[in-house]
């Protein structure tokens, strides 16, 4: 490999990585912003069922411009339009979608994750406000927490940490991490690299986390197929 | 049955004192009553609760964020209480950082709930969401079944702001898409309820009884929203950020 191959992943890579793991018939709850790439992976003969905190069960893809109707967006208030066999429900059943445990994955951005499982999402530091929306509903109450992210802040810290130094989301629910750099799955001993972006060293990879990875034995180069 | 049909939206907010609390509804421009929003802006009621996904909203024509840039609202009780980042900060988290105005954030499904649980009378319930997180710090939580749960109060107001499609005259109510929203827990759960509508407002007997969203018992004051630029309507440039 030439040095001209060794790149950070783009997202639309990170999140076609999850989402080939999406199983037919799931049901999945796309985070606004980088998460909502994941809908553009070639799903093929698998039926994704897209829900959304506003209350949309079975969304298509967003609308042409010009073709928007004004009472159909998502939770990113995004205009999107229906497939067939769509359902629309008001906010609370929407949250008994979420909380009752409906949801197969939930794919949600995030400033840090740790290697107990912890992430925060929702505010950053030395502000009073923050943004929460459906996160810490989808963090107890989907059967899969995902976390798409770049692997460092933008001034070159880690974002896989030991523990979340910001307010946490919630406790001990994120089981798998892409980032720019990798695939890593949150275990009881901590963060597994599964695969590595082509190009780089698990101990570049290493340099760059606070957290101590666990190579798996099995490492390949991250490939979306 | 009862019309509650209002010539206009100065007429149905007139009566709203100072010191309120009014759900408004609506995610993005779907459902906001924006028409009810701007009649409140004219008529001037002050020291405002507002209940509402997020409070700082300045995208549509009327809404939340302009009650609180002219400095009438004392607290927000909502899932959103900054922009993703510091360099957007809106008026509302300038007056929120200052002390001027209070924020009580939530996760949006608690939210929610806490008005279902207003709405049935309910005394208060128990949910996962937030455990384990600064927000739930003080709060009372117990172990069910193994799993720790925190202790959430219902969300009671005094008005509730909401748009729907098509209604008739006693206030059944439809809803287009997501338009629907919070709207009907809203209106279930608040003491007074006005309605702007987007569509037609028929005679009792012409809706489908299987099709109503909202039942009339829940609605007390329905409004058509009269054509632009009078009227206030919800366009794809509306849109949030």
């Amino acid at each position: 490999m030439t040095t001209a191959d060794k790149k950070p992943l783009d997202r639309q890579t990170m999140c076609s990585r999850l989402a080939m793991e999406f199983e037919d018939g799931w049901i999945a709850n796309l985070g606004a912003g980088m998460p909502t790439l994941c809908s553009n992976y070639d799903f093929k003969d698998k039926d994704i069922i897209y829900q959304s905190e506003n209350g949309l069960i079975g969304y298509g893809p967003l609308a042409k411009e010009g073709e928007e109707n004004p009472n159909l967006v998502n939770a990113g208030v995004q205009y999107v339009t229906l497939r067939p066999g769509s359902a629309i429900v008001n906010h609370a059943d929407s949250f008994t979608v979420i909380r009752g445990g409906y949801v197969n994955v939930t794919v949600l951005g995030s400033y840090e994750v740790a290697e107990n499982g912890d992430f925060a999402n929702w505010k950053t530091s030395g502000r009073k406000g923050g943004g929460i929306g459906g996160a810490m509903d989808l963090a107890v109450g989907a059967q899969r927490v995902w976390i798409a992210m770049e692997h460092v802040t933008r001034d070159g810290k880690p974002r896989l940490l030991k523990r979340c130094a910001l307010p946490v989301t919630a406790v001990g629910v994120v089981q798998r991490v892409v980032t720019d750099l990798g695939l890593f799955d949150v275990t009881p001993e901590g963060f597994l690299m599964r695969e590595i972006a082509p190009g780089y060293t698990p101990q570049e990879v290493q340099a760059v986390t606070e957290a101590k990875l666990i190579i798996s034995p099995d490492l390949k180069d991250l490939q979306v197929t | 049955m009862k019309n509650k049909v209002i010539a206009t939206f100065d007429e149905a907010v007139a009566d709203i004192p100072d010191g309120a609390s009014i759900m408004v509804g609506g995610f993005g421009p779907p459902g906001l009553p924006q028409n009810l929003l701007g009649a409140l802006i004219r008529q001037g009621a002050t020291d405002l609760t507002i209940i509402t996904n997020r409070g700082d909203q300045t995208n549509a024509k009327a809404n939340t964020g302009h009650l609180v840039e002219l400095r009438r609202v004392r607290k927000v009780y909502c899932a959103f209480s900054a922009s993703p980042h510091p360099s957007q900060a809106s008026v509302f988290e300038e007056l929120t950082e200052s002390g001027e105005m209070e924020a009580e954030l939530m996760p949006q499904g608690t939210l929610v709930e806490r008005m279902r649980a207003a709405a049935s009378g309910i005394g208060a319930f128990y949910t996962q969401a937030s455990v384990g997180t600064e927000l739930a710090a003080e709060k009372e939580t117990r172990v069910i079944d193994g799993k720790t749960y925190v202790l959430e109060y219902p969300l009671h107001a005094d008005y509730a702001f909401i748009r729907a499609d098509t209604s008739d005259t006693f206030g059944n109510l439809q809803y287009d898409l997501t338009q629907r929203n919070f709207n009907p827990i809203m209106a279930m759960a608040a003491k007074t309820t006005l309605v702007e509508i987007e569509g037609e407002i028929i005679e009792v007997g012409g809706m489908d009884p299987n099709n109503v969203h909202t039942p009339g018992i829940f609605v007390d004051r329905v409004i058509k929203i009269p054509p632009a630029p009078e009227g206030l309507w919800t366009l794809p440039s509306d849109r949030n950020g």
